[in-house]
């Protein structure tokens, strides 16, 4: 296993191609919850967790039935379109299994993600990243690097714009733009700082 | 074609196997729940405003049906709902006292600052700058934390000074809660007009007549005109116990300063048709003010005295404007009069 992979994927999932600043996925939930940034950490946090589980539970079904060897002799044949429709398919029930399991057996940590597991299903971060696992051929501990780094670049991301948020509500912004708008901007200029880390050269 | 077909049975059968999976979850994860919560739960209106004190109406829902809290704490909801949830929990309602904000300012003093403030526009930030922009240390700053705080739209702004909007208020209390003034209260409506003294200044008269066109000044009139001895003086300023208000208004008729007031409480009450009302106006007053004033008990106060004596109020105030020797208190005696100019022009 190769450790410096890792770290390389690690920090370009959380800095270099943060999922909402520079790859713009999962943006509803990034506008729609960041107002105060207790809510914002707990989806971030949600949003972390389902991530790094999907990219375990898809890397499997990927690799042993959508583009199994095994199945398909013949790699013309394999099912590789179907990845998008199965994997929607695998992370809606998954979170919904989550929701279950985690309220029987985990009240606490179920009253902290609860709320905002449901908000998932259908988060296109949360599908971007088994996608990208597929496209960029990462093992089942890559995938799931990338999954839960992914979700922390995630978390960092929707805080500091909580945070911002937060200091916005008592601005005096033109009339025009006061509320979404005006976040939109913030949003934009967060953006493009975090641009700023793409010319991050890691590991020579 | 081939290709097709085991697509869709890859699908179909990745479908039914996750399908078979959550279905046997949903039965083993299954969280018992008290079906009395989700009873009540749907009885309570859903705003999640935790006017009740917790964390939502799901959270006040369980605690309900775990005995935890009485059946009645839902402001928004009031008697109706209190109603169904001691049905389906089987206990006793007690009635619900409608309560209400009241923003204890008239604003009065806004013209009254020490310094322009031009920072954050917020009532915290701007009470920590030099204990706020206002003369007066306790009036209403008229930023609006109280407007932005509340969730039924209930709270404004107007002419800088935060006034409730008495339909849409629930008594959630958040407003409350943000004034960083503390000059909000819930107040109960009970009696069938709702006295308020407007004003939360402990400053002495002297002080307050400088910085404030209405404020309380705590001469005590309305304390001795009080048949109910509902009122008393803490701190320079007129307090009213609602326990003991029954609304008469009284000393609203009596306050040198005009501050009393006396509201009719439309949402619950049923107005008096209009044409009633004006030749109630023109010939009941001067009767009901010969109606000696501790008979005035909640029983005796129908609507039509009670409707007579708003209109004795209004009479009455002006009495008091031509005649100030009313005011026999040391500090208005120094200078009713130019209070009253500028409360006329303003």
């Amino acid at each position: 296993m190769d450790v410096q992979k890792l770290i390389t994927i690690a920090l370009g999932a959380i800095l270099i191609n943060n999922f909402i600043f520079s790859q713009f996925l999962g943006i509803c939930p990034f506008m729609g919850v960041s107002k105060s940034s207790e809510t914002a950490v707990g989806m971030g946090l949600a949003v972390t967790f389902v991530m790094g589980l999907a990219s375990a539970v898809c890397y499997p079904i990927n690799k042993y039935i959508l583009v199994s060897e095994v199945i398909f002799p013949n790699a013309v044949d394999n099912l590789k379109f179907m990845q998008t429709i199965v994997f929607i398919l695998v992370i809606a029930s998954l979170v919904q299994f989550i929701e279950m399991f985690l309220q029987k057996t985990m009240p606490s940590l179920y009253t902290a993600l609860g709320v905002y597991l449901p908000l998932i299903t259908t988060n296109c971060a949360v599908l971007g990243v088994v996608l990208q696992n597929v496209q960029n051929d990462y093992s089942f501990i890559e995938s799931v690097v990338y999954g839960v780094t992914g979700g922390l670049g995630f978390l960092l991301a929707i805080y500091l714009f909580s945070a911002i948020r937060e200091k916005l509500q008592f601005s005096e912004n033109p009339k025009s733009f006061d509320g979404f708008p005006i976040a939109l901007v913030t949003a934009g200029l967060l953006a493009l700082c975090f641009g700023g880390f793409s010319g991050l050269n890691i590991f020579g | 074609m081939t290709t097709v077909l085991i697509a869709l049975a890859v699908l179909a059968v990745l479908g039914a196997v996750f399908g078979a999976i959550l279905g046997f979850a949903s039965k083993v994860f299954a969280v018992e729940k008290d079906p009395k919560e989700e009873a009540v739960l749907e009885c309570l209106p859903g705003a999640n405003c935790g006017g009740c004190g917790y964390p939502g109406c799901s959270g006040y829902a369980a605690a309900v049906a775990s005995g935890k809290a009485p059946v009645n704490l839902c402001a928004v909801g009031e008697g109706p709902v209190a109603a169904k949830i001691a049905e389906i929990m089987g206990v006793e309602n007690v009635s619900v006292v409608r309560q209400e904000a009241v923003v204890h300012c008239t604003g009065g003093g806004v013209d009254h600052t020490k310094f322009n403030y031009l920072g954050i526009k917020d009532c915290l930030s701007a009470s920590l700058v030099a204990g706020g922009p206002l003369d007066c240390a306790y009036g209403c700053l008229g930023f609006g934390t109280c407007m932005k705080a509340c969730p039924f739209d209930a709270i404004h702004v107007k002419d800088g000074v935060a006034v409730v909007d008495h339909d849409k208020c629930m008594a959630c209390g958040k407003c409350v809660e943000v004034c960083p003034r503390h000059i909000i209260s819930l107040e109960p409506f009970k009696t069938k007009k709702h006295v308020t003294i407007p004003c939360s200044s402990k400053a002495k008269g002297p002080v307050v007549t400088k910085v404030c066109t209405d404020g309380c000044i705590g001469c005590g009139i309305c304390a001795k005109a009080c048949p109910k001895e509902a009122i008393t003086l803490v701190d320079n300023l007129a307090r009213i116990d609602y326990e003991k208000c029954v609304g008469c208004g009284i000393c609203a008729s009596k306050c040198p300063r005009h501050l009393i007031t006396v509201d009719d409480k439309p949402s619950t009450f049923q107005p008096v048709p209009k044409k009633a009302e004006v030749t109630e106006e023109a010939q009941e007053p001067k009767v009901a003010t010969e109606t000696p004033a501790p008979t005035m008990t909640e029983e005796t106060l129908t609507p039509e005295i009670a409707k007579a004596e708003g209109e004795v109020i209004s009479e009455t105030t002006q009495e008091a404007k031509k005649e100030p020797e009313v005011v026999k208190t040391k500090e208005t005696l120094k200078d009713p009069k130019p209070a009253e100019d500028t409360s006329k022009v303003e």
